[in-house]
């Protein structure tokens, strides 16, 4: 990205300044800096892509903005709003909630389990684990699950989330205290989704997805602030598993059936959208109320869909290691708009934040946080790409002002799916982590090729700016393992 | 114009741009839709013997092109089906459509979910007689 209009106004955090004679953008002047801040490095900034800037400005134009607009130091170029993209509206200033800032794939998140077991424990049956693993937890395009819900159940899922597989023997209640909302948010509307919607669902509950969701065992390889890891329970070559996915076909669909109807919605409501993919509406109109019910409910199915897989996982290590413990050490959600009270200019509002591919980031002392957390903040997971590796970190208190608590929430890609293509073979890439000790399975080889780790930017430098901008603290860094790729 | 020989790629960070071309407005979402379903398997493997029919009705011809490709998605998930071949029919604001292929088997290479048909780069221009439409998909 040219660096140009950008105006370093702290080593991590970079604004924009407004080039266009007598206005342009925001209607403001030559100039005046936009209302959007950027997190990263100068490196890792000016390897974005171009783009990235357009549509976090666009962002920043929809109506009941909030402060800014912020791009996380591991954004790249999404569809309406930037991968790694953070905006707040306010809904008593005509804001807006937007499908595009939310995405297809709702609530797609990680769970991050800890067990007892080490490396060593691990090593001598790698093989013999990725197998259960990958015959256990389904995977890949067009992989059906073994669990199929009737329409009441699914209601039920809807509206109670991981709370509904706890109550089926999926987890323990303790898995509940460990989720963000407390395995499940309030304003889900099953009735606002599709027949198609939930259709679709009735075989996907506990399957693992596509793309760049996975399943990984790793071990804590670095620690990085020794007191917070001894809260969250980490220590050197200790191993955890984390499960990336989402909602599924529901939330896949809701997603559809949304776009075109909010896409309609902002021209009825006259907002001018820079990019139709940010299709919204206001948070108080008709439209925008269907699609925040349609929209928390498939939040809830991610939130369940993390339970059961956290349970089929402990199903698989149990075959091997009977006596193993595994907990949760915390779930959290990247693409959704939730709900929340910020501080904004010494005053508290309720705020709609979009966090699209951006995890949550509260800090101490924040009230929704367990009691474990309280003086740590909340856990935040960078996921990296099989052989990259990736992070634990804590939510800040300065996170708050900075970013309404939000940081990273992966490496990012550094280049397209076709250059990935153009560049490595599926069968290159697994030969290649297999060297490095890294077991990797996956149904895909298209998929591995597309999801190989140079395809993704640097994971170290991601966290690394994400800690120096004070949006999350390093506690520890994962090292793969085993990876099942979806 | 052969729909196979109709389609192709363009560049996008995270997702897939696709682009389908052909003498009618139809042909150009049939051949968008051979795009689409490449991304997901090896479409050449694909038999088409069974059929799945839909229709729905657009005014717009690009929400049109979206709402083609995602009722196709739908259709796929809910048939747990692949398609290779497709049809479209326009009666003004109607969108009479047809999608041929299998349900999935290990034969069937597994390639990459597409999670929806976006807004993003969506165009759908007739230049010099020949069709394009255009978006990018979310995978």
């Amino acid at each position: 990205m040219n660096l140009e209009n950008f105006i370093q106004i702290e080593p991590n955090c970079w604004a924009v300044r407004l080039k266009e004679e007598g206005g342009g953008l925001g209607g403001g002047k030559e100039g005046a800096n936009l209302p959007v801040r950027f997190y990263a490095d100068k490196e890792l900034l000016a390897a974005m892509d171009e783009k990235v800037k357009e549509q976090i400005i666009n962002v920043s134009q929809l109506p009941g903005l909030k402060g800014y607009a912020f791009a996380m130091p591991d954004a790249h170029w999404g569809y309406g709003f930037p991968i790694g993209g953070v905006a707040a509206y306010d809904p008593e200033e005509g804001g807006i909630i937007s499908a595009g800032g939310v995405g297809f794939d709702i609530s797609c998140g990680i769970r991050c389990l800890k067990t007892d077991l080490t490396v060593e424990d691990i090593f001598p049956y790698a093989k013999e684990l990725s197998d259960l693993l990958f015959r256990n937890i389904p995977a890949g395009v067009g992989a059906e699950g073994n669990i199929t819900l009737n329409e009441a159940e699914l209601d039920e899922i809807m509206l109670n989330g991981a709370h509904y597989a706890t109550s089926k023997g999926y987890g323990t209640k303790e898995d509940i205290l460990y989720i963000e909302d407390s395995g499940k948010v309030s304003g889900a509307d099953p009735s606002m989704v599709s027949i198609s919607a939930k259709r679709r669902q009735k075989s996907e509950m506990g399957t693992l997805g596509s793309g760049n969701h996975y399943l990984e065992v790793q071990a804590v390889k670095q620690i990085f602030d020794e007191n917070i890891a001894g809260v969250f329970g980490l220590k050197e070559k200790q191993i955890v598993i984390s499960i990336h996915c989402g909602s599924r076909g529901l939330g896949h669909q809701v997603g559809t059936d949304y776009l075109i109807t909010l896409a309609k919605a902002a021209a009825k409501y006259g907002i001018n959208l820079p990019d139709r993919e940010l299709a919204c509406a206001p948070i108080k109109s008709v439209e925008g109320g269907m699609y925040l019910g349609a929209m928390n409910a498939a939040i809830n199915v991610a939130l369940c869909n993390r339970q059961m897989l956290t349970q089929l996982t402990r199903d698989a290590f149990e075959k091997i290691f009977p006596k193993a413990a595994i907990k949760t050490l915390f779930d959290v959600s990247h693409n959704t708009c939730k709900a929340e009270k910020h501080t904004v200019n010494g005053k508290e509002l309720l705020l709609y934040v979009h966090r699209k591919g951006a995890t949550r980031a509260f800090g101490p002392f924040h009230p929704s946080l367990p009691d474990l957390f309280k003086e740590t903040g909340q856990p935040v997971i960078i996921g990296g790409s099989m052989g990259t590796g990736s992070y634990v970190l804590a939510g800040t208190k300065e996170s708050e002002e900075r970013s309404f608590s939000s940081a990273s929430h992966g490496a990012g890609r550094a280049m397209s799916r076709n250059q990935a293509l153009k560049l490595w073979k599926g069968r290159e890439v697994i030969d290649e982590l297999k060297e490095k000790g890294i077991i990797i399975r996956s149904r895909s080889m298209r998929g591995v090729a597309e999801e190989a780790p140079d395809a993704y930017k640097n994971v170290d430098a991601v966290a690394e700016a994400t800690e120096k901008a004070r949006l999350a603290k390093r506690v520890c860094y994962l090292s793969p393992v085993i990876c099942i790729k979806g | 114009m052969d729909e196979i020989q109709n389609y192709s790629y363009f560049e996008h960070g995270a997702d897939i741009g696709i682009t389908g071309k052909g003498k009618t407005l139809e042909k150009s979402f049939e051949a968008a839709a051979v795009a689409m379903f490449a991304i997901i398997t090896d479409i050449s493997k694909v038999n088409p013997v069974k059929r799945i029919k839909f229709n729905f009705t657009e005014p717009d011809i690009e929400f049109a092109f979206i709402s083609w490709l995602n009722n196709l998605l739908n259709e796929s998930h809910l048939s747990n089906m692949v398609f290779s071949r497709f049809h479209v029919e326009r009666d003004k604001d109607i969108w009479m459509c047809e999608a041929f292929g299998e349900s999935w088997h290990s034969g069937l290479e597994r390639g990459t979910e597409v999670k929806g048909a976006t807004l993003t780069k969506l165009s759908v221009i007739n230049e010099n007689g020949i069709w394009a439409a255009s978006c990018v998909v979310d995978v």
